[in-house]
């Protein structure tokens, strides 16, 4: 079992979920978060006065999935959430010890 | 309708000793409907200027932290409370009770064995008095959005009732109590106040921000100046809607009288907010490449405190000049002040002691019948300059002074830990945006 987590901008957001969906994913997690990348931030204009602003909001999305599904679900989030600009984020695959579902007790795939 | 308007008739009547002959038997007069409606419509605007308490609430939390928003909501509700208060028991008869060209002495507490009948025209001592209370707490609550982020709440609470009590009234004394403004070869001219309430406010708010200090993180280890972004761009816009909504209780309630005026007066205060708001919004724009939300506020404000001053003595197209004019002053106001220390985190010194100082010396060039640019002569710009000097010096010395006392005994301002943390919780026990508890957390 692997976790699927990737970074990617917060409007891209529906766009992967769509991607998801047809490469056959039952569900994801999505946190709003913050965060600075080989950029560093940006600068901002307030009345006048300049400020930087050190961290950009992203969006956090976790899958869970089979190890044979990865490839198909990187490539999905990817092909989705790219735009070329800087800050279109990262995707990183971790192992997976174990999955439960909490209703009924399923477990690995099962519970996906 | 037709009884109810014959019976209100009959109470003013009463009220105004219009009549000798007993009222009841008395037929309406024109005297006693005018009587009548001059009072509604100023408790009518009086309300209006009430309202813009909840306008300068909204601006100020707008342009400030999350993290302080209970904190600015309290000093504005607690200057208003106050200043009520100390208006009431001592401020007024300063401001309108007898006594000489710089003060009043006598009146206390609303007193009517000295405010007889009379002595307002039509209006009554109920009348008069919920107007120029408005007038007063909107004085006090200007200072409130200079001082924000990491004023003490208890020394707030200290000035507030000491400018609403003292500083105030002493000037209103000298110009609309009849004091030695009014007695000038040519009077001042300042109709409903850009220098004798917004020009208190301004100044006191200035010498605030300068006894404090700037905000932690306000500027950079060479002094440059960092923005520090308000939390709530829609609260602000939204109080300067209220605070230009409530300016026509302002302006044209300054008239004193429900009359033909009233109308003229609305349109050049329309026309100078709007002025404002347009020239500033392409004065930032032209300077920084973005045409910033905030400022068009500021310039909405500016134009408004402007044509305060001049706003029944000016054409349209004054009003849209002092409008315009301020719009862009507010602008390099606010960025000077920024650049030189003064941490004024809503602009409160610019829009208020600045367009205000300037709407009032315009006044002096434009008045349509005493102004320098309609062949009235240098007189009324030279009793304008008498009047803004006057005003700027006595204010920031006794302002100063006041503040100088607060820090030198009770502290002026938080300890850096709590600026750091926000004053929400250690000045008033919890967040302005509480968390949600839950049942079980609670048990």
């Amino acid at each position: 079992m692997k976790l699927i987590t990737a970074v990617v901008r917060p409007h891209k957001v529906d766009e992967v979920k769509e991607a998801l969906r047809k490469v056959g994913v039952k569900g994801i997690t999505v946190t709003e978060v913050k965060g600075f990348g080989r950029q560093g931030g940006h600068a901002e204009t307030y009345r006048g006065a300049e400020y930087k602003v050190e961290f950009m909001p992203k969006a956090k999305l976790e899958v869970l999935a089979d190890a044979a599904d990865t490839e198909a679900i990187t490539a999905a989030i990817r092909s989705a959430a790219v735009t070329g600009q800087i800050g279109d984020g990262k995707i990183w695959v971790t192992d997976v010890d174990a999955v439960i579902r909490i209703r009924t007790g399923e477990q690995d795939r099962e519970a996906l | 309708m037709r009884r109810r308007l014959l019976h209100v008739g009959a109470a003013a009547t009463l009220l105004t000793a219009v009549s000798a002959s007993p009222a009841w038997a008395q037929e309406v007069s024109a005297e006693s409907v005018q009587a009548t409606l001059d009072n509604i419509w100023i408790v009518v605007a009086a309300v209006l200027v009430i309202l813009m308490q909840a306008g300068f609430a909204l601006v100020e939390a707008g342009l400030t932290r999350a993290k302080n928003v209970a904190n600015i909501m309290m000093k504005n509700l607690m200057d208003f409370s106050a200043g009520v208060l100390a208006f009431g028991a001592i401020g007024f008869a300063i401001a309108f009770g007898s006594g000489n060209d710089f003060f009043g002495m006598k009146g206390w507490f609303l007193d009517p064995g000295h405010f007889t009948e009379g002595t307002f025209g039509n209006l009554s001592l109920a009348t008069y008095f919920l107007f120029q209370v408005a007038f007063a707490a909107t004085a006090a609550t200007i200072v409130s959005g200079a001082m924000a982020e990491r004023t003490k709440f208890k020394s707030y609470f200290v000035y507030s009732f000491v400018i609403t009590a003292i500083i105030y009234p002493v000037v209103v004394h000298w110009l609309w109590g009849g004091g030695w403004l009014a007695k000038l070869s040519t009077p001042m001219i300042d109709f409903a106040g850009s220098t004798i309430v917004h020009g208190v406010g301004g100044w006191a708010a200035l010498m605030g921000a300068l006894v404090l200090g700037p905000r932690i993180g306000k500027y950079d280890s060479e002094g440059r100046p960092r923005a520090i972004p308000g939390h709530s761009i829609p609260f602000a816009i939204v109080g300067v809607f209220i605070l230009f909504i409530g300016w026509f209780g302002f302006n044209p309630g300054s008239q004193l009288a429900a009359d033909a005026a009233v109308p003229r007066i609305a349109v050049t205060t329309l026309i100078a907010g709007a002025a404002g708001g347009v020239l500033a919004a392409f004065t930032i724009w032209l300077k920084t490449g973005v045409p910033d939300v905030a400022m068009a506020g500021n310039g909405v404000l500016g134009g408004l405190v402007g044509i305060t001053a001049g706003t029944a003595n000016v054409s349209n197209w004054g009003a849209f000049i002092i409008g315009a004019l301020a719009g862009i002053l507010v602008v390099y106001s606010v960025i000077f002040f920024d650049r030189r220390g003064i941490d004024d985190p809503v602009g409160a010194v610019s829009v208020h002691g600045v367009c205000g100082a300037f709407g009032t010396l315009m006044v002096g060039l434009l008045a349509t019948d005493t102004g320098l640019f309609y062949g009235g002569g240098w007189s009324q710009l030279g009793s304008q300059v008498i009047g803004v000097v006057a005003v700027f010096v006595f204010v920031t010395v006794t302002s100063g002074a006041l503040f100088y006392a607060i820090k030198a005994t009770i502290g002026l301002r938080v300890p850096p830990e709590e600026e750091i943390e926000g004053l929400d919780v250690v000045e008033h026990g919890s967040p302005g945006y509480g968390p949600d508890v839950s049942a079980l957390s609670a048990g």
